[in-house]
């Protein structure tokens, strides 16, 4: 998989508040007013809870959003390839992590079986 | 079988791969345990009481020849007891009997778990289980399992369609899908293709039914909600016909809504069956509502095509096998005249142990691995080796491990019946007891588990012991017993006809016992949790427990009548009754149920 996810680290990562979204990981993107707004910042409150993988999910491909979508909190280089697919485009990651390897992580698999956010089609659909 | 393609395979090895970056991490501190340990489990990886524990995931239960002798090389080669310290007792367990190793052991969900892999050889263990497209994806950890069917999917008599490729497609879709990796908790679906239900559906997250409409369309009941554990729930039907090829589209919608909705604040209520259970049709509400959002938003991207399923199905055309029946039934004739003590052994495994088949050349013929000395399910190095050469010799190198722990042969021509009888039994699996009460089903138990509050295998041996009569089991018919060492019910108490479950009190094991569940056969009427027939009993009042089931089961049986049927027409009070009357230890010390 090509890698387009942007990686950083909340040490240094600075945020430009304006026209962004906050949204609490039991929040219905659905329900938010995206009139306007240019990033929408999704939580992991623990890397575990997979909650923003269905947000970002609907944001990018129900929603078509088209803006940016940031995974922050919990945030691991051994999730980075599901953010990505789910169709988050920035990772602020926890200050311990290992950003030069997050970004092997992110290329380890040239390609997946299901569809997703990103490349809607499955594999079998593409390789048809 | 299925054939890997090059993008399967090498996405199998690219999975041992990424296993061995993470665990080198884990060894290095740079990865830490907590956050290792999900990424273990999604492989397959636990650790238990002594040692970790491995589980190999075998896709709806088929396994090949080659995949077999890989399997029997890691019991061999890796699977030792030597290389743990087993002196380290648990509180609750303090004896420590003995533990086998060297084998590998046949699951409720048709995987193969290991039980003395040292974690710093995990990752050579992956490599070796890739060479023959094999792993241990997401046969843990919060996100879809691996997906069940029934064992003689392809070949029983009763089939609709076959599930096989639509399993293959649904572990396709499911392996390593990027949304649902950290659901609530874990999430397992099983399909059976079949009139009679061999793959428990409705104790499953998702159930699922090949059948056809009025019209004869293909399509699948949906059943959403079912499970075990503490709060047995039978599942509900949400969907009466779904197309084939929209069962994609369908269990996205499903999964979504229980990741966003399932409760994640407390381990015992985030199963999926808690959510279908608290919201009623608001639940299916939902799903249906992101279902159709799927179709006409998405634009159905999930949709099976045609081109797909005929694809995947061509993996599964049955090989082309004949026998001569008129030979067949002389040499069938010729044995059963041997000798008398085989007669009757072979005769009875004729009809216990072998089962008919599409083709009607052929029979599906079950191996059975319940037998004294063994733990429910275990097969050693040599046993694996030797039934890779069985399957290679009589089933077209293929074999399936089955729900109910054993392994069968799917291709055995009817000619060659008598041949692999006396291999079977020379091998000691050639038992003429499946379905009956020794064909038990146990998890691992407190002799292995960590979970586990009481030990399963030692009641299982005691039971084995005791019903070692093949008249006797005869005459008791057919009986599902089924064995936990808790209530995470991996040994599936609660749809036993007989159920048995592991509890502890005070540091002791005890064992409460439940009488009519149901799997959801014919034979066992329509899926329920078992009933608890009162107070737990103690370890050694087991056997004289069941014995106490079984005369009453035989005092008040009418003609033809099974255990459960009786169990069914007099109510529990008489099976309690007779069991109360032998309570030795908790006779004097009642005990909490």
């Amino acid at each position: 998989m090509k890698p387009t996810l942007q990686l950083f680290k909340a040490q240094t990562f600075v945020a430009d508040e304006a026209n962004t979204l906050t949204l609490a990981n039991d929040a219905d993107p659905r329900d938010a007013d995206l009139n306007g707004i240019t990033t929408v910042v999704l939580q992991f409150p623990k890397f575990a809870d997979g909650r923003a993988f269905s947000q970002a999910f609907l944001l990018r491909r129900r929603l078509g959003f088209t803006g940016e979508i940031r995974a922050t909190g919990d945030v691991l280089i051994d999730q980075l390839a599901q953010m990505q697919r789910s169709g988050f485009s920035q990772a602020v990651l926890r200050d311990d992590q290992d950003l030069e390897h997050g970004r092997k992580l992110l290329a380890h698999y040239p390609a997946f079986y299901q569809g997703d956010a990103v490349d809607t089609q499955p594999h079998f659909a593409v390789a048809a | 079988m299925y054939q890997y393609s090059d993008f399967d395979r090498q996405f199998v090895q690219q999975r041992a791969a990424q296993f061995r970056d993470q665990l080198e991490r884990a060894e290095a501190g740079t990865l830490g345990g907590d956050e290792f340990k999900p990424l273990r489990l999604q492989n397959g990886w636990y650790i238990q009481r002594f040692a970790p524990m491995l589980r190999v995931a075998v896709p709806y239960g088929e396994i090949s020849s080659a995949q077999l002798r890989v399997l029997a090389k890691i019991a061999r080669d890796y699977d030792h007891k030597e290389d743990h310290d087993v002196s380290k007792a648990n509180a609750a367990l303090a004896d420590v009997p003995t533990l086998p190793d060297r084998c590998g052991h046949f699951t409720t969900r048709q995987n193969v778990q290991y039980n003395w892999i040292p974690l710093h050889r995990a990752a050579d263990v992956m490599d070796l289980l890739a060479s023959v497209n094999m792993h241990g994806i997401q046969t843990s950890g919060n996100c879809i399992r691996n997906i069940t069917t029934d064992a003689l999917a392809g070949i029983a008599v009763d089939e609709v369609a076959d599930p096989r490729p639509f399993a293959e497609i649904m572990r396709q879709w499911s392996t390593l899908h990027p949304e649902f990796a950290f659901l609530p908790r874990k999430f397992k679906i099983a399909i059976t293709g079949a009139r009679e239900d061999r793959a428990a559906t409705p104790w499953h997250d998702v159930g699922l039914r090949l059948l056809r409409n009025v019209d004869g369309d293909l399509g699948f009941q949906v059943r959403v909600g079912g499970g075990m554990g503490r709060t047995p729930i039978i599942g509900t039907v949400v969907r009466e016909f779904l197309p084939w090829n929209q069962i994609l589209n369908y269990l996205e919608a499903v999964v979504r809504a229980y990741n966003r909705f399932g409760r994640r604040d407390n381990i015992y209520k985030a199963r999926i069956k808690i959510l279908v259970k608290a919201e009623g049709q608001a639940f299916t509400d939902q799903v249906e509502a992101e279902y159709s959002d799927i179709i006409e938003k998405d634009g159905a991207p999930h949709t099976i095509t045609q081109a797909e399923l005929d694809r995947v199905s061509a993996f599964f055309v049955q090989p082309e096998l004949r026998c001569d029946r008129k030979s067949a039934d002389a040499k069938i004739a010729h044995i059963l005249k041997a000798a008398a003590e085989d007669d009757v052994e072979f005769s009875r495994w004729l009809t216990q142990n072998v089962k008919p088949h599409q083709n009607p050349d052929l029979r599906a013929v079950t191996l059975s691995f319940k037998r004294l000395g063994s733990a429910p399910g275990d097969a050693s190095a040599e046993q694996l080796e030797r039934a890779a050469d069985l399957a290679d010799r009589f089933s077209a190198g293929e074999a399936r491990v089955t729900h109910e722990q054993n392994l069968l042969l799917p291709w055995v021509s009817c000619d060659q019946l008598p041949e692999l009888w006396r291999e079977a039994r020379r091998l000691g699996l050639a038992k003429p007891n499946i379905g009956l009460l020794s064909d038990m089903i146990a998890c691992p138990g407190g002799d292995f588990c960590d979970l586990a509050n009481a030990r399963s295998l030692p009641i299982a041996q005691a039971l084995l012991a005791r019903y070692q009569d093949l008249d006797e089991l005869h005459d008791l018919g057919e009986i599902d017993l089924h064995i936990s060492g808790c209530i995470n019910s991996c040994g599936h108490h609660h749809s036993g006809h007989i159920g048995i479950l592991g509890v502890d009190k005070d540091g002791q094991e005890w064992y409460q016992v439940t009488l009519g569940g149901s799997d959801g056969t014919r034979l066992s009427g329509e899926a329920t949790p078992g009933k608890v027939i009162g107070p737990s009993f103690a370890a050694n009042e087991m056997t004289d427990v069941i014995e106490a089931l079984l005369t009453t089961y035989r005092a008040e049986r009418q003609s033809g009548e099974t255990f459960v049927q009786t169990v069914k027409r007099v109510g529990i009070d008489p099976f309690k009754t007779a069991a109360n009357a032998v309570r030795v230890a908790t006779a004097r010390t009642p005990v909490a149920a």
